[in-house]
């Protein structure tokens, strides 16, 4: 039986085909096909949120979709979100609340906290930390990626 | 880790992801939302030969009013689910438990008969099922049959879809006028599998129980009702004691399993708790 797929995507505004194993999961292939490193891979089986992209529009388990199911989708990744402008104002506020210190879950956590951005800017406390229940830092005691959120939601619109 | 080498095939229709699973057989294994299967090809757990993509089937997914039931095609996403307002109005109770099903990433892939299908005794949409009286429509290559939720979960992570055959919808009975429901688990961190939880769906006139309904999930290989501890609900109004008596009667109704998270006692315990912090509030809501 063939075991190779061949996959075409929109990886941060550009067209990507490669042929690959059709077991290559989403996060690998964007980090050993596209050379996209800052999607992160953890635990491999989806509870710590280090490989968290953007799937058309919505944030995914980039360990829990082979690259094959993202055939014709638009795929986000940190370095584009980056580029756009989009994670700015959370870059920003992480850097001056210290919310990171070794930086693993950070492209992780910036792209859950963007989907929260758009879905529920006002949201509280325990409302972020219920969205970002799903990322793990081992570092920070969460507390201070809470307040960059808190700190982010005040400046994302002048930012643009 | 990694997972063990598979082909790939994306279905296009229901007839073709049939015939696919006709054509693999037990070597086959369908791929849905993902957030379970992945998660065991990765940990090596299963090592199918192929996995059918049943993404891009049409006809799938959606939630359609169907007149006296709400029909959630099996490929609906969570997320859909929980943004729903036809399912807040109609089906509270699995509006009430989406939250609760681990993660907005997870819950933006895997999908509500793939929960289902799967059959994890631990999780939300299997006991939610049960309780509400979900009738699942289940397709093979002579047609479609339908399955009670009742005759429909056989086991742990066993279900009535037979070989080469598909869920494809799940029907839920509208929530009739009086009624109301609850849910609510506990679990060491939120998003994590359920220690234990409960849904409740109770007729409710004033203070005053009348019929209902009690299940449980994670206290068992598959969801657990206590009917008669829930018998003991009708007629009554809320008060401690009976709060007391329910959590008395699930002592002997229950007998949940011991694994790494809790054991037996301290599960069975749970119980006591949760009735009494899901049926409280639902006693004292009015309208």
């Amino acid at each position: 039986m063939d075991n190779t797929v061949e996959v075409t995507m929109t990886v941060n505004g550009e067209t990507v085909t490669r042929r690959v194993e059709a077991r290559t999961n989403l996060v690998d292939f964007l980090r050993t096909e596209v050379g996209l490193t800052g999607s992160h891979v953890g635990c491999e089986h989806g509870v710590c949120g280090a490989c968290t992209v953007r799937v058309d529009g919505r944030i995914v388990r980039g360990c829990l979709m082979v690259a094959a199911q993202a055939d014709g989708a638009k795929v986000w990744t940190v370095e584009g979100l980056t580029d756009t402008g989009e994670l700015r104002a959370l870059q920003d506020a992480f850097v001056e609340r210290n919310a990171l210190q070794c930086g693993f879950c950070t492209p992780g956590m910036l792209i859950t906290l963007a989907e929260l951005m758009q879905k529920n800017p006002d949201a509280d406390r325990q409302e972020i930390r219920e969205f970002i229940s799903g990322n793990y830092c081992r570092c920070t005691g969460y507390q201070a990626i809470v307040d960059a959120f808190e700190m982010a939601r005040g400046r994302a619109g002048a930012a643009e | 880790m990694k997972p063990a080498p598979f082909a790939y095939a994306r279905a296009s229709s229901l007839e073709d992801a049939l015939s696919l699973l006709a054509e693999h057989g037990d070597g086959a294994r369908l791929l849905a939302g993902g957030q379970s299967l992945m998660a065991t090809l990765n940990m090596r757990l299963s090592a199918p030969e192929i996995l059918i993509d049943l993404n891009r089937v049409a006809g799938l997914s959606g939630i359609e009013d169907a007149g006296d039931t709400l029909r959630i095609g099996a490929m609906t996403r969570h997320s859909d689910i929980e943004d729903s307002p036809l399912v807040a109005q109609h089906a509270p109770l699995i509006a009430a438990a989406m939250e609760h099903i681990a993660h907005p990433a997870i819950r933006n892939r895997g999908t509500f008969g793939g929960s289902i299908a799967f059959a994890d005794p631990a999780a939300e949409l299997p006991a939610c099922a049960v309780t509400l009286g979900a009738t699942m429509t289940i397709a093979g290559k002579s047609g479609t049959r339908t399955v009670s939720a009742d005759d429909f979960f056989k086991g742990l992570y066993e279900t009535a879809i037979g070989p080469g055959e598909i869920l494809t919808a799940v029907s839920i009975p509208k929530i009739g006028s009086g009624w109301k429901s609850g849910f609510l688990e506990l679990a060491r961190r939120h998003g994590d599998y359920a220690i234990i939880g409960l849904c409740v769906h109770a007729e409710i006139s004033g203070e005053t129980f009348g019929n209902a309904r009690l299940v449980f999930f994670g206290a068992g290989d598959r969801p657990v009702s206590a009917p008669k501890t829930a018998a003991l609900l009708k007629g009554k109004p809320w008060s401690d004691g009976l709060a007391d008596a329910l959590a008395a009667s699930l002592k002997d109704e229950l007998d949940p399993p011991t694994d790494l998270n809790a054991d037996g006692p301290m599960r069975r315990h749970l119980a006591g708790v949760l009735v009494r912090r899901t049926l409280a509030p639902l006693a004292e809501s009015r309208g």
